[in-house]
């Protein structure tokens, strides 16, 4: 069951993002962006918890996913350290998908070469 | 619309009236041009997108199975994503499948490992400092950035609502 809510949940937002790729002019890293806020935006007003609890990686795989995890540090360090976390909680929560992404990517530069190659 | 008939570039060269060639011409680029079929890419956005969130949940299942707890379950699946993500782009094939889902490989973290995976390989040759080092950013960086200050602004206002006692 959780699989298929997961399928349909991601899914659907993934739908709604190509509607909007296809009928506006916005770029793909754009888009990144506006997931990313939309997700921490939806965790702030403490409705994507809900929901993910409900979606699972339906709602944790994509990037608004990302965005809730990027709030939810940063509640989490603010109620524990108070104003030093606003300057702790975003990079704290967001640390392994940005470190696993760096890392991999910078040691994937080294096996891999250009596909463009002529 | 007025008028479907299918015109050919020869239609275009042979009419002497000049409006009715353009006419003619407009038409004739409205044919050739592809068309994107919007509800087929949505399909495809789905069903790649909806894919990729379940091999996520498989993962944290697996993980969550294994003994982590729900959060560490899903920190391990994201690192899991990012890495096949990874790897796959270096093989060339994330870009195909890419080609194909559209958003579906846009929207989830995967998209995000790719976006830095691909300028790292692409610009290899332009140096470690100003090749990778650089454009490994290129569209991570705005996400980052506007990741943690989107997410900052929030906390101020959470942390005042907070000072107030509100929350």
């Amino acid at each position: 069951m959780d699989y298929l809510i997961a399928f349909l949940v991601g899914g659907a937002i993934c739908a709604v993002v190509q509607i909007l790729l296809d009928n506006t002019k916005l770029m793909p890293g754009r888009v990144m962006v506006i997931l990313v806020c939309t997700g921490s935006v939806l965790g702030a007003l403490g409705l994507y918890e809900p929901f993910a609890k409900w979606a699972g990686a339906g709602a944790s795989v994509p990037l608004t996913g990302f965005g809730n995890v990027l709030f939810k540090g940063m509640k989490e360090a603010i109620d524990k350290e108070g104003f030093i976390g606003l300057f702790k909680g975003g990079f704290t929560a967001s640390a392994v998908g940005i470190s696993s992404a760096l890392i991999f990517a910078y040691i994937a530069s080294w096996f891999f070469n250009s596909k463009m190659k002529s | 619309m007025s008028e479907k008939k299918q015109v050919s570039a020869k239609n275009i060269i042979n009419e002497t009236d000049t409006k009715l060639r353009n006419e003619y011409f407009n038409q004739y680029v409205k044919d050739v041009t592809p068309k994107n079929s919007i509800p087929k890419n949505t399909a495809k956005a789905f069903l790649v997108g909806g894919i990729i969130c379940v091999i996520g949940q498989a993962f944290t299942n697996y993980y969550i199975y294994m003994g982590a707890d729900e959060d560490t379950g899903k920190l391990y699946t994201t690192i899991t994503l990012v890495f096949l993500a990874i790897l796959l782009t270096g093989v060339g094939l994330y870009q195909k499948i890419a080609k194909f889902g559209g958003a579906g490989t846009l929207v989830p973290i995967t998209g995000f490992a790719n976006s830095m995976a691909a300028p790292a390989v692409e610009y290899k040759k332009e140096g470690q400092v100003f090749g990778i080092g650089c454009k490994i950013f290129t569209i991570a960086g705005p996400v980052i950035l506007y990741g943690i200050f989107c997410s900052w602004v929030l906390g101020i206002i959470y942390y005042l609502l907070k000072l107030l006692g509100v929350v």
